[in-house]
């Protein structure tokens, strides 16, 4: 019986080595290519790993292909949602969970009813009215659907549920006004569903590509995403010099990920069950 | 109270705007706009426009693009979608699995792909299945099975897009899954085991049935999702080959702004806004059902030991 037990979490975690393998392998491997000399990616047999590793692709995507501007576009458009985004969500999100006020429970119900709606479906007038307002071709365009959300704003509220009437009640009778309470009591105890939505925002909006793609059509604005897409239509048969784009593109998300991961995780699956 | 009632304004004004403007006012738009003929002679003067009522989606159903891109979105969503929760399920038991060593980087390395840029991962799968010098085809080859021109085979191509959505999507069904598991009170498998059940009737009689209402919540998710499939067909295959991956998302964008036949795409965008909505419907009396059994189940459990149950909270 003891044999048999060791045999199967032997055997099962043979299977979780391989199918963790299985999934880092396409990333080992889009680091592999992007360090081989140009050309080794495309012969045979296929290579894994670079014969004499090399920065060459980096430094044309520094130097010639103006990755330096796509990454700081990507950035300010990143952090810039995330910032609106926390701000705007946490207020809301609040507000609905702590402060009692006519009409709330058919606001509440309104937007659960279109917290499924994708935005896609308004995606055409939307790029009209921001037409309208000069904002096609600027990154205020391309921040303005994720500076506030159905889901940041429910996401802070099942936290904020949380947060003891009794403390607030105490404030009050201490005399601090209500904007005050929110601010110095209410968002340090929503810290870490904060960091959730932060990482979330951030992770969404990097990582957008139909959005950006359609509001900047000049190419000096492009994202990350939108830029190597189009590098992609222009360096096909180049894999080292893509896969060294791939790289940049995907790094900096995985590294917030990596290092805010047990926050991010954490908040995702309370929140998302509860709904 | 006054003045609460006046914070929260001033708390929600922000967010309910932005929200008001750049969402709801939009979807409205469209759908107006739906029933209208702007094209690119109406985006540069407005008296261009007229209101043609129906016939944006009576063009729509008679055209085979849009029949074929629906086609190909739904091959996606059923095939794609159950493989996706599949292998997100199965992950999940196995990291949650009593006896695991490292879970936590288990879990990680599974949720990584998620993390990741879509066009980025694209291009890299891209190489992947290059048909002479990926190592998909080099892998085969090892096996004696010929090569195959996995995006260039229309046959092939949905399937290739599928197995790349599968590898980055399942991570974030796993953690939802892991969740689950670990909400399941382990007093259920005792009783389970002292009745005599094995692992496998565990799994079945415990396991599953808790994990009803997680799986369908994971379902919903999953179809919405799949339903807007966009950047993968975009730069994998451009929609092709001979239009085996045209999306119903890629159809509208190609609609709409490379041919700025806005009208129509925005019945695309409604056409596909009804399926959605029929899902969610559908998710809902699913959901009705599984909580009116599983309440029926609590209350032959309980008859006689418990009077008054506690209300059931709203779902």
């Amino acid at each position: 019986m003891k044999l048999r037990r060791i045999a199967a979490t032997v055997a099962l975690h043979t299977l979780l080595v391989a199918a963790a393998a299985l999934t880092l392998f396409p990333l080992v491997w889009m680091v592999g290519v992007s360090l081989m000399p140009t050309g080794e990616a495309m012969s045979l047999p296929p290579r894994l790993l670079p014969s004499s590793p090399t920065l060459e692709h980096y430094r044309t995507l520094l130097e010639r292909l103006d990755l330096l501007r796509y990454l700081l576009a990507s950035a300010t458009v990143a952090l810039g949602a995330t910032l609106f985004s926390v701000t705007f969500n946490s207020m809301a999100g609040y507000a609905l969970a702590k402060l009692r006020f006519a009409g709330r429970q058919r606001l509440e119900r309104v937007l659960l009813a279109a917290l499924v709606v994708p935005g896609q479906i308004g995606m055409l007038p939307l790029f009209l009215l921001l037409r309208e307002m000069g904002l096609v071709n600027t990154y205020w365009g391309v921040l303005v659907p994720s500076m506030a959300g159905i889901f940041g704003i429910f996401l802070v509220r099942q936290y904020a549920l949380t947060i003891p009437d009794a403390l607030l009640d105490a404030a009050r009778v201490d005399g601090a006004g209500e904007l005050r309470i929110f601010y110095s009591i209410a968002l340090p105890l929503c810290r870490p569903i904060l960091v959730t939505l932060a990482v979330a925002t951030f992770m969404g909006a990097w990582n957008d590509f139909l959005w950006p793609l359609i509001v900047l059509t000049d190419d000096r604005l492009y994202t990350l995403p939108v830029a190597l897409a189009g590098l992609f239509g222009e360096h096909v048969q180049d894999p080292e010099l893509m896969m060294a784009g791939a790289v940049v593109t995907v790094l900096p998300v995985m590294l917030v990920f990596l290092a805010l991961q047990r926050y991010y995780i954490a908040g995702m699956t309370s929140g998302s069950l509860k709904g | 109270m006054r003045t609460r009632s006046a914070a929260a304004l001033l708390l929600l004004a922000p967010a309910l705007c932005l929200i008001g403007l750049f969402f709801f006012v939009p979807m409205v738009a469209s759908l107006l706009l739906s029933l209208t003929d702007f094209d690119i002679y109406a985006v540069a003067d407005r008296s261009a426009l007229r209101f043609v009522g129906l016939r944006n989606y009576s063009a729509l159903l008679g055209d085979s693009l849009f029949w074929n891109a629906l086609r190909n979105t739904l091959y996606f969503v059923v095939v794609g979608g159950p493989l996706s929760i599949a292998v997100s399920l199965g992950a999940a038991l196995a990291v949650h699995a009593r006896g695991v060593r490292l879970k936590g980087l288990f879990r990680t390395v599974f949720f990584l792909p998620v993390t990741t840029t879509i066009v980025a991962v694209a291009v890299v799968w891209r190489y992947l299945y290059h048909p002479r010098f990926g190592l998909l085809n080099y892998a085969l080859a090892g096996v004696g099975i010929g090569p195959i021109d996995w995006l260039g085979d229309p046959d092939w191509a949905m399937p290739s897009i599928i197995a790349m959505a599968v590898w980055k999507n399942f991570g974030f069904n796993m953690i939802v899954f892991l969740a689950g598991l670990q909400s399941i009170p382990e007093r259920l498998y005792e009783a389970a085991s002292l009745d005599g059940a094995g692992r496998w009737r565990q799994f079945v009689h415990v396991t599953l049935p808790t994990l009803a209402p997680t799986t369908l919540f994971v379902t919903l998710l999953t179809a919405i999702g799949y339903f807007q499939l966009f950047a993968e067909p975009y730069v994998m295959t451009q929609g092709g080959p001979a239009g085996s991956t045209r999306s119903v998302v890629l159809l509208m964008y190609e609609e709409g702004f490379r041919w700025w036949n806005i009208g129509m795409a925005a019945a695309v965008a409604f056409v596909l806004f009804a399926i959605l909505l029929g899902v969610m419907l559908l998710q809902a009396a699913l959901r009705r059902m599984l909580s009116a059994r599983n309440e029926t189940q609590d209350a032959d459990a309980s008859v006689g030991r418990e009077a008054a149950r506690p209300t059931q909270e709203p779902a």
